[in-house]
């Protein structure tokens, strides 16, 4: 009885129901028609204090019918029929390349987007469509044949993922050469040093989010009471980067202490909203304190940060040396900007190292434990609120140290620096990477900061394909990109282990 | 004294619309246990299909207000609560099963996406409109100040008064009401029961998004001006707003809102107006810290 | 010293709103004896361990605890202090290993109070002192000795939550015991294993307590188990306490037969009836 009903299932699925999937294709166009009708269909456009409507009805239109089509397509992949979805995908990919390629004004219209990096973007959906369709085709070959398909995606998982300490140890190979490259000009050193500012906050946050599980959606709080730390405390009381940065990575543990305190007890997602609100709290309090932290203006003329005492001046006052004077060289303005990026990547080295080892002691492990069953804990005698208070501070006092050198590569903070996008772009940052991966955070990191760098046309669209991809990533591989732990110790040695477990 | 009546009157007719978008939250938390991070951000694309919808009426050259309103109120609703259904569909039914902070994180994702495809497509700037309900009926003269209640103001409570009365009804009367409240006690055994859960989360978030169109419409009406990161403070305070009346109450929310929008007029009228932000968010801290149940709610007994 | 008990329940009573889960229960377990809890379904059980590990706050009674490095009023302490200074260890009804992370790191985590002051709070660890090194080679060897006992060692490395669920049971236990404890509660650890997997658990519950000489505390659904194993049987309905004694004392009680099979069924019947029907209606109730 069972068998045949099986079989009558399998029968079924073979013989493909065409109208229900029409049927629900026409659903989901209709879903996509009332989600752009109203913001896609009109723009609302100012003019003369009035607001004007235009409408972009085609865009809905074609909105529509991608999602129609799209939809169809991959209901037939579904059910293993590669062949429309193959030539579907083949004539959009087309449609899209020729005016690509062609550069014809005439051919134009044909192009979703404004932006031509985001046309050469929306050909992975017609790619993605060819290529399963292309994968399908051989897989079923391959069984009237009786060979295995390879699977290659599983195979280049598995090879990056033995790759990651490689790809760790030439990034950071790459990154102490770089400066002394030859296409190394100042515009790349002042991206890498951002791309590196991202990389020590997604490791600082990674501590509280990968490590011990608590959701902080103010990190940026952390790295503003930094920045503001050093500015002040260089401005009113004159004293030294050198001074400062340890003090400012104090004052933010502290931060991260007062705050944590009263709300590391409750749930994960009050956390989260309280410390949302408190990065809020501290972006309101730095606009209208202005006596204290010079209102929305901020702070102006923070010294720069010298090299160990010799400054970067071009002529030094009488009696006094520069870098240059020192060590006999030029005068350059670039001396400065390598220093800068020398001295963030030893502030980054410092993070990872950081992690790496606290992973390995007790306290690290105890955050770990704590973010798989904070109940099991309790049972063990692990006290909650001070093991997550302690992960609290650490990752704040990182993010001070980050604010501190920010205030002095910059000469200057205000509050607009420390918006909420900025913590989400951290988040973005560490979900992306693996939660809880060294290496996926700088890969994350190149990628979100980096790329858009460079591709400036990107920008405006940056923070949305970060809400986008953090979406995706939860509902793909809720443990990140990279996301894969291996054990803080072990018992027996790696291979013996894995051996025992292919057994 | 008149003074006091008037922020009375300014801080019930904010607290209304907070508590509108209040009950989103403590629906939601109260069905699936998670922050619905986004649902502020479907409030502010309620208020931009307002906007919208008056504009287009306006081009079609329907004058009569009443009609007018409701007309746009019937294609904010039915357009927001598509994003609601969306939103759940796409972002958080896949993660049900998943890890704690996984559909926190998508909710989050959620919230940046939608927030910043309406910049995208409706640019940056913030969007006035004209009043479309002028006018006000003056309380008390006392010579040196009157205290006015504006007709936008009575529809505000009109209308908030009226919804919550048939939610109230439709959460205790209907099948809809307890299966969901079957839901919010084990969803297990309720499909078991033959409840649907998937589509009783479903229409959850219709509800939600609905509820939080009209506030968006109210908002757009009461203030003349929007904009795209409109959400995101409103999304907090009427987060707090569930919190303080007890996550998962209904009452709770809307005492909680009309609490918070009461904190926030009298800080603003007595103490100051660059603050009253920092104040909402205090209270949060401090209701969480004292009193995690809210004033409505039942205190959570840990199951080990 | 041994007419002291080590763990005296006097007059515990639990309410939640209206309800009162536990009414007036008390008690008392031994050092070196297994101390066996049973009831029905909703009898409370689960909540008396709640109690005396810190979950709940008891409403009413004293919960104290004589141990040989001093004696703590359980009710007076704090959650996760009774586990780190009175040393009362327990176990879950529905596992909670840290899944994610390796065998051999759970067991470590559990010793983490002592590893925590060898490694100066985290200081002397980052550096590298040799203090440091040395504690975590010792919670290692510990580990390893829990390890073998279970019969774990091979599958050390492994990701706890890929364990078979009899091994997670085991591993369950070892990493209670591994915080060095006065006191283990274990919660239906037979839950979910078969006969052999069962007798196995008997055997090593047996040799902790010998070998040990620490008392344990056992719920369990099983009456096999219990009146196999425990020196000392307690029998809860309703929350309330309905019999104390030896297993075969508790056996023969009428008021645990009718507990068990329901009040119609209260004529005298032999022993091995008697039990035999108490163990059917125990997997009707499942």
């Amino acid at each position: 009885m069972a068998v045949q009903v099986q079989a009558a299932d399998i029968a079924q699925r073979a013989e493909l129901d065409f109208a229900g999937i029409l049927k629900r294709a026409a659903v989901a166009g209709l879903v996509t028609f009332l989600l752009t009708i109203g913001l896609v269909g009109f723009e609302t456009v100012s003019s003369t204090g009035q607001l004007r409507l235009h409408t972009r009805f085609e865009a809905v239109a074609f909105a529509v019918a991608a999602v129609f089509v799209s939809y169809v397509c991959f209901e037939f992949l579904r059910a293993r029929r590669p062949m429309i979805p193959l030539v579907v995908g083949a004539v959009a990919a087309l449609v899209l390349l020729i005016p690509l390629v062609t550069g014809d004004p005439d051919l134009q219209w044909m192009l979703p987007f404004e932006a031509e990096t985001l046309d050469w973007a929306a050909l992975v959906v017609p790619l993605l469509l060819v290529g399963r369709a292309l994968q399908l085709a051989t897989a079923a070959r391959a069984r009237a044949t009786g060979r295995q398909p390879p699977a290659v995606l599983g195979r280049i998982g598995v090879a990056f993922r033995r790759l990651t300490p490689l790809i760790g140890a030439a990034l950071l190979g790459f990154a102490i050469v770089l400066p002394f490259l030859p296409f190394a000009d100042r515009r790349l050193i002042d991206i890498c040093t951002l791309v590196l500012t991202y990389i020590m906050l997604g490791w600082g946050l990674n501590i509280v989010v990968g490590l011990a599980g608590l959701l902080d959606l103010g990190y940026v709080a952390f790295y503003a009471v930094g920045a503001y730390s050093y500015a002040l405390l260089s401005t009113t009381f004159g004293l030294s980067f050198w001074v400062c940065l340890p003090l400012a990575g104090a004052l933010a543990a502290l931060f991260g202490i007062l705050l944590g305190f009263p709300v590391l007890r409750l749930r994960g997602d009050y956390l989260a909203i309280v410390t949302l609100g408190f990065g809020e709290m501290i972006r309101i309090v730095l606009i209208n304190w202005w006596w204290f932290t010079g209102g929305p203006n901020g702070i102006n003329n923070v010294e720069r940060p010298s090299f160990f005492g010799l400054p970067f001046d071009r002529s030094p006052p009488e009696g006094t040396e520069s870098f240059h004077t020192f060590f006999g060289l030029d005068y350059s303005p670039n001396h400065r900007v390598f220093f800068l990026y020398f001295l963030i990547l030893a502030c980054a080295l410092i993070t990872n190292f950081f992690t790496l080892r606290i992973r390995k002691l007790p306290l690290g492990r105890a955050w770990e434990a704590l973010r798989e069953d904070e109940t099991a804990c309790r049972a063990l005698g692990i006290n909650p609120t001070n093991t997550k208070l302690t992960a609290f501070a650490f990752g704040a006092m990182f993010a001070g140290f980050a604010g501190s050198f920010f205030a002095a590569r910059q000469g200057f903070v205000s509050p607009e620096s420390f918006v909420f996008i900025e913590s989400a772009v951290i988040l973005a940052i560490v979900v992306l990477g693996g939660l809880g991966s060294q290496v996926g955070i700088v890969l994350a990191a190149i990628v979100l900061i980096g790329i858009p760098e460079f591709f400036r046309e990107l920008k405006d669209y940056r923070m949305l394909a970060f809400g986008l991809g953090m979406v995706l990533i939860m509902i793909w591989r809720p443990g990140g990109l990279l996301g894969r732990r291996d054990p803080t110790i072990r018992l027996h040695a790696a291979g013996e282990g894995a051996e025992q477990k292919r057994r | 004294m008149e003074y006091f009546l008037q922020q009375l009157i300014n801080g019930l007719s904010l607290g209304a619309i907070y508590g509108l978008i209040a009950i989103g939250y403590t629906m939601v938390y109260g069905i699936i246990g998670m922050i619905n991070f986004a649902h502020g951000d479907i409030f502010m694309i309620g208020a931009f299909h307002s906007l919208i919808a008056f504009l287009v009426l306006g081009l079609l050259g329907v004058s009569f207000v009443p009609l007018a309103l409701m007309v746009v109120l019937v294609i904010a609703v039915l357009l927001t609560a598509t994003y609601g259904w969306t939103v759940e569909r796409v972002a958080y039914r896949p993660l049900r099963r998943s890890t704690r902070l996984a559909p926190l994180i998508s909710a989050i994702g959620m919230s940046i996406f939608l927030q910043n495809s309406v910049q995208l497509l409706q640019g940056a700037r913030g969007k006035p409109l004209v009043s479309v309900i002028p006018g006000a009926i003056t309380l008390v003269d006392s010579g040196t100040f009157a205290v006015q209640i504006s007709y936008m103001q009575i529809v505000i409570m009109l209308v908030t008064v009226s919804l919550m009365t048939v939610f109230t009804l439709m959460i205790t009367r209907t099948t809809l009401g307890r299966a969901q409240r079957a839901c919010e006690q084990d969803q297990r055994m309720a499909s078991l029961l033959g409840v649907n859960i998937d589509r009783t989360i479903s229409i959850t978030f219709v509800i939600g998004a609905s509820l939080a169109a009209v506030a968006g419409l109210m908002v757009t009406l009461y203030y003349g001006i929007i904009d795209f990161y409109l959400g995101f403070v409103a999304g907090i305070k009427a987060f707090t707003a569930a919190v303080l009346g007890g996550i998962g109450s209904l009452p709770g929310a809307m005492l909680g809102g009309i609490l918070i929008g009461l904190i926030e007029a009298f800080w603003s009228a007595y103490f100051s107006v660059e603050y009253k932000d920092v104040a909402a968010f205090g209270v949060l801290v401090l209701v969480l810290i004292f009193r995690p149940s809210g004033l409505l709610g039942r205190p959570e007994v840990e199951k080990v | 010293m041994n007419d002291v008990p080590l763990l005296n329940v006097e007059h515990l009573t639990m309410r939640f709103g209206g309800l009162v889960a536990i009414d007036d229960v008390s008690f008392s377990a031994r050092n070196g004896q297994i101390t066996g809890i049973i009831g029905p379904n909703g009898a409370g059980k689960t909540t008396v361990f709640n109690c005396l590990t810190g979950f709940y706050k008891p409403s009413v009674g004293r919960l104290a605890l004589n141990a040989p490095h001093g004696t703590f009023l359980l009710e007076q302490t704090d959650g996760f202090r009774i586990a780190q200074q009175a040393r009362v260890a327990r176990t879950f009804q529905n596992i909670r290993l840290f899944a994610g992370m390796s065998v051999l790191e759970n067991l470590i985590v559990a010793q983490h109070n002592k590893l925590m002051k060898e490694s100066g709070f985290t200081i002397a660890g980052l550096l590298w002192l040799p203090r440091h090194r040395a504690a975590e080679r010792q919670s290692v060897e510990l580990a390893r000795y829990w390890l073998d006992r279970i019969g774990l060692t091979s599958r050390a490395d492994w990701q706890a939550g890929n364990l078979p669920y009899g091994d997670q049971r085991r591993l369950e236990i070892a990493r209670a015991m591994c915080t060095d404890p006065v006191l283990l509660c274990l919660d239906e650890p037979a839950a979910g294993l078969n006969a052999r997997e069962s007798a196995e658990l008997n055997e090593l519950l047996l040799e902790i307590k010998a070998q040990q000489g620490i008392g344990i505390l056992l719920i369990e659904h099983d009456m096999s188990v219990v009146m196999e194993i425990s020196d000392h049987i307690v029998v809860l309905d309703y929350g309330r306490k309905i019999s104390d004694g030896r297993p075969d004392q508790v056996r023969q009680d009428p008021a645990v037969i009718r507990a068990y099979l329901g009040e119609e069924e209260d004529e005298e019947l032999p022993p091995e009836v008697a039990e035999d029907l108490a163990q059917r209606g125990e997997a009707g109730a499942i």
